[in-house]
């Protein structure tokens, strides 16, 4: 009964401890101003190049962007489909970061901002250009 | 030392030995890491030699993997007692084999993040989309076939699960010649006898690791491989490096007949450098003459010989596989019969290949992987050939 | 009024004839350059192909190649595992007589590399282009022990900096589009329109399924040979002059 006693107590301190960090973790990571105020929540800052409307709601982009942009590079590469509206490059064209011309490097930056923030890596400007058109003259550097 | 006392020793030899598969395992990791952080250019590999060292290491393993259920199968599937004792040692080996081979192969990719994307995305006229399967079965039937030998109430059902096993391994290794086999762009590939070579080879190299590691448990259990067995299982093998020598021989015979390959062929045999040096000196005479005499002399027939023969078996296969693989590439591609090529990729010149220290610590960490599995499948489960025999030390019989 | 204007009529019907003869070509011309709007796919109706005359292909000339680099972001300085996807090859015969000429990949019909391909990244498109898309590819390289013309190039190197038509990065494998990017913009590929506005001339790109093209009259007219032509791989590029 002594041996179950003292694994129970340590199980239970475990517990607490695991409770404790969870409850710091809150706001530990809770460094980015609240933009709304009243919620405690951060969000993520970003920063677009021509704000205004973007070819889709912004509800909409949120929760489907990644699946527009996957059936988009289906149907570019493969078929040769170049419409704009769910081009990748046109989307970095209007979202680029004005100051930068990119939409990665910063926490503002536009896609990098969100993407940190929601941690889901970002793989895509690994190979596609991460800048708007004109800011791309520069070329290659391998 | 009494019974406790070698208990102890062998759980700390036990011990040592996973730390040292751990960090060799653990090498072959960062160099993955390394070549994934900063891409292939901290390797040997480039342009004109795409496949280097890590593919040596791997082609031997699962080659290897494959031949060395064998053993097994001559025990299932050709009714003899003396292997089926030893069908689940070797079962365990294709199965540790091929994760070894399997983990460098992986690690090597330009995206090994994109595992999930080879796994979904199939292209039905390559024959490395095959191989996922058949590699992925492999794993599934080695399973199952170790399931009935080891569980006695399934036992009957051990030699159609051998022969299923024995199938799939054939065609297996089928697959991994035809890999090269299909390559019809290259001298040194595109011939349909790859296959047959491949299983061939496999037979060899498949018996000669069951021997090292045999010869280590017995060494390990402080027992002694019966000489009526040792001499059968070692013949088998003198059998297997004459069938491989035959075929290569066959091989490269035809390769020189044909004037169009016969340029290649002096750079393999003759001029090549490292190749000539490790086709003649490492395949042929320490990976073939040498271990035959070791195997069929009278004058060595201790088990000392039978495993100085078998590792030597294994150094040639590398020897062979490195001028299969690296001196395939390194010859330039025929693209303008009959004229002087030069040109800014390499075009009409020899390609110079040098391994890396990433690339081999990634062949290595794929043995360790190997030898990780082994070891602690070996510890944790009943794998001694269990025969009929007078141990060193009196143990417990199944 | 009673009678026809018989000089009216004539002013018209010359009229409607002048302006017939002028439009109609006009629209021919139109319909030529007008080629496929960015929301249809490609059709196997039109299949692109290159003829390179190694006769008008000059030694210390490297345009192409340059332009190639430029267009498509590849480095200019040429290492051993630097991507290379046209390069200038020079040919010496037997009794001493030299020619230079670009090799790129073949776009063959019957591609090795499509066929090894474990993914299906490296594709044939339906106008004939073969491309890798770098979304599928996992960088095993299958493919470059396959090109019987070593056309394929694998990325060592992370990379910046791409141009936004071309993307590109480390651990895919690589090779020329035929600038399918220019040419579904109705221009013509990079290495052509430099070749050209160096003075030789030697790359001709057209459609080969339209026997009006100049590149098929030019194929029906003039001997031409394929490289590795033993292989039957149907490649897209021809060589005239070799």
């Amino acid at each position: 009964m002594r041996r179950t006693g003292s694994l129970a107590s340590t199980v239970r301190g475990l517990l607490a401890a695991s409770a404790a960090l969870l409850a710091l973790a809150g706001p530990a990571t809770a460094d980015a101003p609240a933009a709304g105020g009243s919620s405690r929540v951060p969000k993520p800052t970003v920063a677009a190049a021509a704000p205004g409307k973007c070819v889709e709601d912004t509800e909409f982009m949120r929760r489907n962007h990644m699946e527009l942009i996957r059936h988009q590079r289906d149907l570019t590469v493969h078929e040769g489909i170049r419409t704009t509206r769910h081009s990748l490059a046109n989307c970095v064209n209007c979202h680029a970061d004005p100051k930068t011309g990119r939409v990665t490097g910063s926490r503002d930056a536009f896609c990098e901002g969100c993407h940190t923030y929601a941690a889901v890596k970002l793989d895509c400007f690994e190979c596609h250009a991460d800048r708007a058109k004109a800011a791309s003259a520069a070329g290659a550097t391998r | 030392m009494n019974r406790a006392a070698f208990a102890r020793a062998q759980s700390r030899w036990f011990w040592a030995l996973v730390a040292l598969g751990g960090a060799v395992v653990l090498a072959g990791l960062l160099a993955a890491h390394a070549m994934e952080t900063h891409g292939h250019a901290i390797t040997g590999m480039d342009n004109q030699v795409v496949w280097g060292m890590p593919h040596v290491f791997a082609i031997f393993m699962i080659v290897a993997a494959s031949g060395v259920l064998n053993v097994a199968s001559i025990g299932s599937v050709f009714g003899q007692a003396v292997y089926k004792a030893r069908a689940p040692l070797s079962g365990l080996l294709c199965l540790a084999l091929l994760v070894g081979g399997l983990f460098v192969l992986m690690l090597d990719l330009g995206r090994p993040e994109r595992m999930v994307v080879a796994a979904t995305h199939y292209n039905f006229r390559s024959v490395f989309a095959w191989n996922v399967f058949l590699y992925s079965g492999m794993f599934a039937i080695v399973g199952v076939y170790l399931w009935t030998l080891m569980e006695p109430h399934l036992s009957k059902w051990s030699k159609p699960a051998g022969l299923a096993a024995f199938a799939w391994r054939i065609v297996l290794t089928t697959g991994t010649g035809s890999i090269f086999a299909f390559l019809v762009a290259r001298p040194a590939y595109g011939t349909a006898l790859l296959a047959p070579l491949f299983i061939v080879m496999s037979f060899a190299w498949g018996l000669a690791v069951f021997l090292v590691v045999q010869s280590a448990m017995y060494v390990w259990n402080e027992r002694a491989l019966p000489d009526s067995i040792a001499k059968r299982m070692r013949n088998l093998l003198g059998l297997f490096v004459v069938a491989v020598l035959y075929m290569v021989a066959v091989y490269r015979l035809t390769n020189l007949y044909f004037a169009k390959q016969a340029a290649f062929e002096r750079f393999i045999l003759v001029d090549g450098g490292i190749y000539p040096l490790l086709f003649w000196g490492g395949y042929v005479v320490v990976g073939s003459l040498v271990p035959l005499l070791l195997i069929y002399h009278p004058r060595f027939g201790s088990p000392r010989s039978m495993l100085a023969a078998s590792l030597l078996v294994c150094a040639g296969a590398f020897a062979l596989l490195y001028v299969f693989i690296v001196g395939g590439q390194a010859w330039p591609l025929e693209i303008f019969p009959g004229y002087e090529v030069t040109s800014s990729f390499g075009d009409g010149q020899v390609a110079v290949y040098a391994p890396s220290l990433p690339e081999v610590a990634l062949g290595l960490g794929g043995l360790g992987v190997a030898f990780l599995v082994t070891v602690i499948g070996v510890r944790v489960l009943r794998f001694l050939p269990q025969d009929d025999l007078q141990p060193a030390v009196a143990g417990p019989s199944r | 009024m009673k009678g026809v204007d018989h000089a009216r009529r004539q002013i018209l019907a010359w009229g409607l004839g002048a302006a017939g003869v002028t439009i109609a070509p006009g629209i021919t011309l139109f319909d030529l350059a007008h080629g496929r709007p960015p929301s249809e796919p490609a059709s196997r109706t039109k299949r692109w192909g290159l003829l390179v005359d190694a006769s008008r292909c000059a030694p210390d000339c490297s345009a192409c190649v340059e332009a190639c680099n430029r267009e498509n972001g590849l480095p200019a300085t040429k290492t051993a595992t630097s991507s290379q996807w046209i390069r200038k090859v020079e040919l010496k015969d037997m009794r001493g007589r030299t020619l230079s000429l670009p090799v790129m990949c073949q776009h063959c019909a019957e591609p090795p590399c499509v066929d090894v391909c474990p993914t299906g990244a490296s594709f044939k498109r339906a106008d004939g282009i073969v491309l890798v898309d770098r979304h599928t590819c996992i960088g095993c390289r299958y493919c470059m022990m396959a090109c019987p013309y070593k056309a394929r190039s694998f990325v060592h190197e992370p990379v910046t900096g791409q141009s936004p038509d071309v993307p590109r990065g480390k651990g895919c494998v690589e090779s020329c589009t035929m600038c399918v990017h220019r040419i579904d913009r109705d221009r013509l590929p990079a290495c052509v329109e430099a070749c050209a506005a160096s003075g030789h001339h030697a790359i001709l790109f057209g459609d080969l399924n339209d026997p009006g093209s100049d590149i098929s009259k030019r194929i029906a007219s003039v001997a031409t040979t394929r490289l590795r032509a033993d292989l039957r791989l149907d490649t897209g590029v021809r060589y005239q002059g070799i």
